[in-house]
């Protein structure tokens, strides 16, 4: 009686059966794990854990409604694992009379058990059921899981309406469960309910393209449309690099100018008081003393004070190289002019001008000085002072202001983002306390008071 | 260690006990289920047909949880409205028993934990804390007992529905309430990743290597 030795558990086969309402071919993929199997061919639901596969339900469809994207049968690798996509079902739900529908994938691996993908608007999420129990806040607003705090984004009563392949679940078709997404992208949480069962899923955003290249299809992803609850912003991750660099960046440039203001020599070269005769005739050009410019190549400051009043002095300069010969030419002019009208005072100009002379190499220096203004204003007392290499500012502000513009341009791309996806919301905008939201009503209540001034 | 061996009373076959702790086993060859005497095996009852299997965990499963190695014993095998699973008894290296369950590959480990206080009955929703971990009910499982198989540490047979509630902690602890017998017995673990358990000798699958 023993001699036969025990009976092998055998290796489990795939089995291939046939619908008992319309005969066409099914394959059980799940060795046995599947509660449901959906006939392609004539939309009954079957009883997968019944060796005749009694019927359970039947629904109405037309042939191949509603093709999975990814054939049921194909493989992939997710995460190092080789699934199999065995099931394939249509939820929606309505929003102010609108249907949203988005599709669910199972796979199976005969080891580590279900997975699902689920694809909206070219959106897809790698999703897996929890292992532990989420924290949910007071308000129900947020959860926390692993340490990661999670925004509740949208509740509703999500219907199936579509069903093809194996389930491991008692799968219906018009049986609904209520689904609430908590989101922090590149995950969410779902919790759904159905009668007195809870169940916690979480879904990880995943690209399309890498899925396509997982399961090996054939051509192109569908491309995703608009912004999805989960979708990470390209732009997060690069709005803090850039701050980041911004601040380095302005922390040299800081440094420098420092640097600049510490070392520079901005010392006073020479200065004169002279007097123009505007009623004089001939020629009014003179020639100042010698002076001489130290240290390396750097500008040179000349500032022009005219005591004009309701008139003006424009002064041809020359600073020249009595070593080289070499001659800087240029003018200035000194105007100053007020007065009373219906409007009240004003005044136009002033009675000093500064000017910057860059890169001038060291060297002994003269001035030659034109000045010209109307005839008969009398006599016009003018000071000509030089600086040798005074710290320009001028530079760093620049510098600093476009170093900002590419940060606060992403900053602003990266919060037009966040405002597209939480438009989708229940809360139809950016969650209250968040730096979005914040931000977002500073910009409307600055809207509103131009508004008001305006009227 | 040596192990135990005896003839099975029903076929005469070989039976051999590799956990000195086992008090029943289910003989190889004619199904018999046996349990342990003093002084010998003495047949209590008979396995009929056991349902098809889709574990990937068979008798002698080798694997590792926390610092103890374990080797799958026996199971214990219940039906329940999405099919049927395993309760695999771990035949833990240290001389203690443990439980694998694989209800569709939802893998779980549990100790038996006597001597804390159990409800009577208990809803989905209702917390209970035990050794400072606060559980939820989860799941209420109403399973029909369908067969045993190998070395179990208690006698366990002829029985018909048992009544299981399932709970989870925050942190991801596991327990389980037993009612199939006149005092719950309470089992508290957790849910482990598959890959954890280094599982070695398992079953292969047609199309999966």
């Amino acid at each position: 009686m023993s001699d036969q030795g025990p009976v092998p558990a055998g290796t489990p086969q795939v089995k291939s059966l046939n619908c008992p309402n319309c005969g066409a071919g099914l394959t059980l993929r799940t060795f046995g794990q599947a509660v449901t199997v959906v006939c392609g061919g004539c939309h009954s639901i079957l009883d997968a854990q019944d060796p005749r596969l009694r019927i359970l339900q039947t629904f109405q469809a037309a042939t191949r409604e509603d093709p999975p994207r990814i054939p049921l049968g194909t493989r992939g690798t997710i995460r190092g694992t080789k699934y199999e996509a065995i099931g394939f079902q249509r939820r929606s739900i309505r929003v102010d009379g609108v249907s949203y529908s988005w599709h669910e994938y199972v796979l199976f691996n005969p080891y580590q058990g279900f997975r699902y993908l689920t694809e909206y608007n070219g959106h897809w999420n790698d999703t897996s059921t929890l292992r532990s129990l989420p924290t949910l806040s007071r308000g129900g607003n947020t959860l926390t899981y692993l340490g990661e705090t999670y925004q509740h984004f949208q509740t509703a009563n999500a219907a199936t309406n579509f069903v093809l392949g194996e389930f491991p679940w008692q799968v219906r078709v018009g049986e609904s469960a209520e689904v609430s997404d908590y989101v922090s992208p590149p995950r969410v949480i779902s919790r759904e309910t159905t009668g007195k069962e809870v169940t916690w899923s979480m879904g990880e955003y995943i690209s399309g393209r890498d899925l396509w290249k997982a399961f090996q299809l054939p051509g192109e992803p569908p491309a995703p449309r608009g912004v999805f609850e989960n979708q990470p912003s390209p732009l997060s991750a690069n709005v803090r690099t850039t701050w980041e660099m911004v601040a380095v960046l302005l922390t040299l440039l800081v440094a420098l100018a420092v640097l600049v203001y510490a070392t520079a020599r901005d010392e006073p070269v020479f200065e004169d008081s002279y007097s123009y005769n505007t009623n004089g005739a001939g020629d009014a050009s003179f020639v100042t003393d010698m002076f001489e410019l130290k240290g390396h190549t750097s500008n040179v400051v000349l500032t022009t004070r005219a005591n004009v009043n309701n008139n003006w002095i424009y002064l041809n300069y020359a600073l020249i190289n009595q070593d080289t010969g070499h001659a800087y030419d240029f003018g200035r002019e000194v105007s100053y002019y007020h007065g009373y009208d219906a409007d009240g005072s004003w005044s136009e100009g002033g009675q000093k001008d500064s000017v910057t002379v860059p890169a001038v190499e060291p060297g002994h220096y003269y001035l030659r000085i034109e000045p010209e203004s109307d005839p008969r204003h009398g006599s016009i007392d003018y000071t000509v002072a030089l600086r040798r290499d005074v710290p320009q500012v001028g530079f760093f502000w620049l510098g600093g202001l476009l170093l900002l513009i590419p940060a606060l341009l992403i900053t602003w791309r990266s919060m037009n983002f966040e405002h597209l996806r939480w438009a989708e919301s229940d809360y139809g905008g950016a969650p209250e306390g968040s730096l979005l939201s914040t931000v977002e009503n500073a910009v409307t209540s600055v809207k509103d008071s131009i508004a008001r001034e305006d009227e | 260690m040596t192990q135990p061996t005896a003839n099975c009373p029903n076929c005469g076959a070989k039976i051999t006990f590799r956990w000195s702790a086992s008090v029943q086993t289910v003989c190889e060859y004619c199904k018999s289920i046996l349990v342990r005497t003093d002084l010998d095996l003495k047949k209590v009852g008979q396995v009929a047909d056991l349902p098809p299997n889709s574990s990937p965990i068979q008798l002698r499963t080798e694997g590792v949880y926390g610092p103890h190695t374990f080797v799958a014993g026996g199971r214990i095998i219940y039906e329940y409205d999405q099919g049927n699973w395993n309760e695999w008894h771990l035949m833990m290296n240290n001389g203690t028993s443990g439980w694998l369950s694989d209800a569709q590959d939802e893998y779980v480990v549990t100790f038996a934990a006597p001597g804390r206080t159990l409800p009577k009955q208990c809803r989905v929703g209702q917390q209970y804390t035990w050794d400072k971990e606060t559980y939820m009910v989860a799941t209420i499982t109403k399973a029909h007992y369908r067969g045993v198989e190998g070395e179990l540490p208690f006698q366990y047979w002829n029985k018909i529905d048992v009544v299981f509630v399932d709970l989870m902690s925050e942190a991801g602890k596991f327990a389980t309430i037993d009612y199939g017998d006149e005092d719950p017995v309470l089992y508290l673990g957790e849910s482990v990743p598959f890959d954890s358990l280094k599982l070695k000798n398992l079953r292969a699958f047609e199309g999966w290597s």
